[in-house]
C-alpha cells in the first residue's frame, strides 16, 4: 500500500495541518529547515543513520550520518556567522554536487541567512545578474570556479567574502576570499540556530521569464510542510529506502526534494556528482541499491537511446519506485520504463516558483501515459480561458494552467520585482505560464507553453537574455531566439542572426558565436543551431516576431501576418 | 593520428576545462566525468566537424562515444574513412 493510500479519500478532507502534526509544527512556532533536516532527526534517534552517500566520477566516496550532517552544518553556519553574516543576508551556492552544497544549504539556513543555489555550469555573466538583483553578501564556490567570480567581483561591491571550500594553497587568495576546508573544521556541537518563522525567507532560485532578468523566486521556511507531504505521497519516500534525486541543487528539483524534502523525513540519500551516461548511472544505481528515483525526462529519454541491452548487465531490482520532472514526459517513456524497469516513471508537474509538487501521478493510482496526472491534494487546480481567466468547465478544452493560492511552499514573491510578481495572478489564480487541457476523470494534459520561454531539458532559457547576449558578439548586428524541437531536451535554443558588415556566415562563425553565449551564460542557453538571415521579420513598428519564425520551426501555422514589415 | 589527439586535446582544455590546474589526458572521461556536459557536446562536435570536413550524424555522437579523446578520434577517423 503506497504511503498516500487512497487519493480519493485523501481529498476529501484534506489539510494541510497532517503535514504540520507529523512534523510536529504548530501555528507560530519556530520552523527551521536547516534544524528539521538534521538536529531534529537525530533527536528521533536516527543521528547514526546514513544521511548521504556521495562520490563522484573518479569512484572518491564520502558518507555523512544525520548527525554527521547536524555537525556540519552547525560548523559552515558558524563560519558564516564568524564572517559577520546575518538573518536575511544571501549567500550564493556556486558548487558542483559536492557535499559542501548540501552541508552549506542547511547551514546557511540555520543561520536565518538566505540560500542562493545557482548552476555551477553558469558563464560569468549569468552568475553576475543573478547575484547583482540578490546584491549576494557571499558566495561559496570551488577552486575551478573562482576565475568567473573574479571576472565580475569588483562590480560588486556588497560581495563581502568569497569562500572556496577546496583551497589547496598553490596560487595565492585574493581580497575578499577566503579558504574553508570542512575537514579541516573543529566540528561545532552546539549552534545556536536562528528562530527563523514560517514567513522568513528561506531559498532564492532564479528562473528565466520571455523578458526581462532572471527574477529570484523566492521561498519560505513553511515551504517544508508541502516539501515534506509531497515526497510522503508522490515519491513514497519509506525509512529503509534509498533515494536519488538527479537533479542539482543548482535548480529547485535539487533543494526541494534533493535536500529539503528527503532529509526532514530522515532518508538515506545518494548523490552522483558527474555527467551523464547511462553505464554509471546503472551501475550507479546497482552499487547504492536505489529504491526510489527521481529523475527528468530528458535523462530518461537519453536512457532509451542507450538503449535496452546495457539494462540487462546490470542488477536493478531494487528499484521500487520512479517519478519524472522538468517538462511533461511522453508517453512512450513511461511505457518504456516499465517494461525495462517493471516500474514506470509517474510524471510530475510544478515549478521553481510552487516550490513542490502540483499535479502527479500518484502511487497507486490509474497511470494514464503522457498525462500529467492530477492535482496534489489540497492543491486546487484547474485550466483557464486565456482571455476571461474563468475555468474552463468543458473537458479536452485547453487553456491556462492555474493554482488558486495557498499552498505552503507557494513563492511568496520575485526578489526586487514586485510589478512581475503581480503579474502572475489573475482573477485570483496564480498561472503557471503553461496550457494543458483536463479530460473526464480530471487528469491534465499538457499542450505548451503560454509564453517565449525555451524549456531545454527541464530548464527554463529566456530568449531574450539569449539575445541580449548575442548582440554583444562583435559579428551580430541582430538576432531572435526561439525554441527548435529535440528529441531528447524537447527543445533546444536556435539563434537565428544577421551580421554585421565585413563578417562571412560560416561555421566557424558560428562555432565562435556558440562559445561565446556557452561561457557567458551557460551550456543550457548556448544555441545548438545558428541559422544566418539577411533581416528578421519585424512588425511595422520594428519588433521582432519570434513567433513567425518559431511556426517554421515548429511546421505550425504563422497565423496572422499583417502587421509583418518585411517577410524574408 | 597522435596529431589528431593532441588538436582535440588542446581545444577540450583551452575551450571546457574550468580549473587550469586540472590536468587532462586521452583517456580522461569527458562526459561522464562531467568536464563536457551534454550540451556543450554539441559545441565539440561542430568542431569536429569544421576542422576534420566532416558530417557526425547525431545518433553517432552518443555520451559514450564522446567520452575520452581516445573515443572522439575513434570516431573521427571512422568518419574520415
Amino acid at each position: 500500500m503506497p504511503n498516500i493510500g487512497s487519493y480519493d479519500e485523501r481529498i476529501k478532507d484534506f489539510d494541510w495541518s497532517i503535514s504540520e502534526k507529523e512534523l510536529g509544527y504548530k501555528d507560530g512556532d519556530v520552523i527551521n529547515i536547516g534544524w528539521y533536516c538534521s538536529d531534529r532527526i537525530c533527536q528521533m534517534g536516527k543521528a547514526d543513520k546514513p544521511a548521504l552517500l556521495w562520490e563522484d566520477a573518479t569512484g572518491r566516496e564520502k558518507n555523512y550520518t544525520f548527525n554527521d550532517v547536524r555537525l556540519a552544518s552547525n560548523t559552515i553556519g558558524s563560519f558564516l556567522r564568524g564572517l559577520g553574516i546575518n538573518d536575511g543576508d544571501r549567500v550564493c551556492l556556486f558548487l558542483d554536487k559536492i557535499p559542501e552544497l548540501y552541508l552549506g544549504f542547511l547551514g546557511i539556513l540555520k543561520i536565518g541567512a538566505v540560500a542562493q543555489p545557482l548552476f555551477s555550469a553558469f558563464g560569468d555573466e549569468s552568475l553576475y545578474v543573478r547575484l547583482a538583483n540578490a546584491e549576494t553578501t557571499a558566495i561559496i564556490t570551488q577552486r575551478k570556479h573562482v576565475a568567473k567570480v573574479r571576472k565580475i567581483r569588483d562590480q560588486m561591491p556588497y560581495l563581502k567574502h568569497i569562500i572556496v571550500v577546496d583551497y589547496d594553497g598553490r596560487k595565492p587568495l585574493r581580497e575578499r576570499e577566503i579558504a574553508f576546508s570542512l575537514e579541516e573544521q573543529t566540528p561545532v556541537e552546539d549552534l545556536e540556530i536562528f528562530p527563523t518563522k514560517a514567513e522568513s525567507t528561506s531559498v532564492l532560485h532564479y528562473t528565466s521569464g520571455t523578458t526581462g532578468q532572471p527574477k529570484g523566486v523566492q521561498h519560505v521556511h513553511y515551504s517544508l510542510i508541502s516539501q515534506y507531504l509531497t515526497a510522503k505521497w508522490v515519491l513514497d519516500l519509506r525509512d529503509d529506502d534509498i533515494y536519488w534525486c538527479t537533479a542539482d541543487p543548482g535548480w529547485v528539483t535539487g533543494t526541494s526534494y534533493g535536500i529539503i524534502a528527503p532529509w526532514s523525513m530522515g532518508i538515506t540519500q545518494c548523490v552522483q556528482d558527474a555527467g551523464f551516461s547511462a553505464e554509471a548511472w546503472y551501475r550507479f544505481i546497482q552499487k547504492r541499491k536505489v529504491t526510489v528515483w527521481y529523475s527528468a525526462p530528458t535523462a530518461i529519454r537519453s536512457l532509451m537511446k542507450a538503449g535496452e541491452e546495457i539494462v540487462k548487465k546490470f542488477d536493478l531490482s531494487c528499484l521500487r519506485h520512479l517519478a519524472s520532472v522538468g517538462e511533461p514526459l511522453n508517453a512512450e517513456a513511461v511505457i518504456w520504463s516499465e517494461r525495462v524497469f517493471g516500474h514506470a516513471f509517474l510524471d510530475t508537474y510544478w515549478q521553481t516558483e510552487t516550490g513542490s509538487i502540483m499535479l502527479t501521478n500518484f502511487p497507486g493510482m490509474k497511470i494514464k501515459p503522457g498525462s500529467m496526472g492530477k492535482a496534489f491534494p489540497g492543491v486546487e487546480a484547474t485550466v483557464l480561458d486565456a482571455k476571461t481567466y474563468e475555468p474552463l468547465t468543458e473537458p479536452g478544452q485547453v487553456g491556462l494552467i492555474g493554482f488558486k493560492p495557498g499552498w505552503p511552499a507557494m513563492m511568496r514573491g520575485y526578489w526586487n520585482n514586485e510589478a512581475t510578481y503581480k503579474g502572475k495572478f489573475h482573477n485570483g489564480w496564480y498561472l503557471s505560464g503553461d496550457r494543458s487541457s483536463i479530460d473526464r476523470e480530471g487528469y491534465f494534459w499538457f499542450t505548451g507553453r503560454d509564453d517565449d520561454v525555451i524549456n531545454t531539458g527541464g530548464h527554463l532559457v529566456s530568449p531574450f537574455e539569449v539575445e541580449s547576449a548575442l548582440l554583444e558578439h562583435e559579428a551580430v548586428a541582430e538576432s531572435a531566439v526561439v525554441a527548435k524541437p529535440d528529441e531528447v531536451n524537447m527543445e533546444v535554443v536556435k539563434a537565428f542572426v544577421a551580421l554585421k558588415p565585413g563578417f562571412e556566415a560560416n561555421a566557424d562563425l558560428e562555432l565562435k558565436i556558440m562559445n561565446f553565449i556557452r561561457k557567458k551564460l551557460s551550456p543550457l542557453a548556448m544555441p545548438q543551431e545558428i541559422e544566418y538571415v539577411n533581416s528578421l521579420p519585424k512588425t511595422r513598428s520594428g519588433k521582432i516576431m519570434r513567433r513567425v519564425l518559431h511556426a517554421k520551426e515548429w511546421n505550425e501555422e504563422v497565423g496572422d501576418l499583417s502587421t509583418l514589415e518585411d517577410d524574408e | 593520428m597522435d596529431d589528431k589527439k593532441d588538436v582535440v586535446l588542446k581545444y577540450v582544455i583551452e575551450e571546457y576545462l574550468e580549473d587550469e590546474d586540472d590536468e587532462i589526458t586521452y583517456d580522461t572521461p569527458l562526459i561522464s566525468g562531467g568536464i563536457v556536459d551534454s550540451f556543450s557536446m554539441v559545441s565539440l562536435k561542430r568542431f569536429l566537424e569544421n576542422k576534420y570536413g566532416i558530417s557526425i550524424p547525431d545518433e553517432k555522437a552518443t555520451p559514450e562515444a564522446f567520452d575520452s579523446v581516445d573515443k572522439i578520434v575513434v570516431l573521427v577517423n571512422e568518419f574520415l574513412k
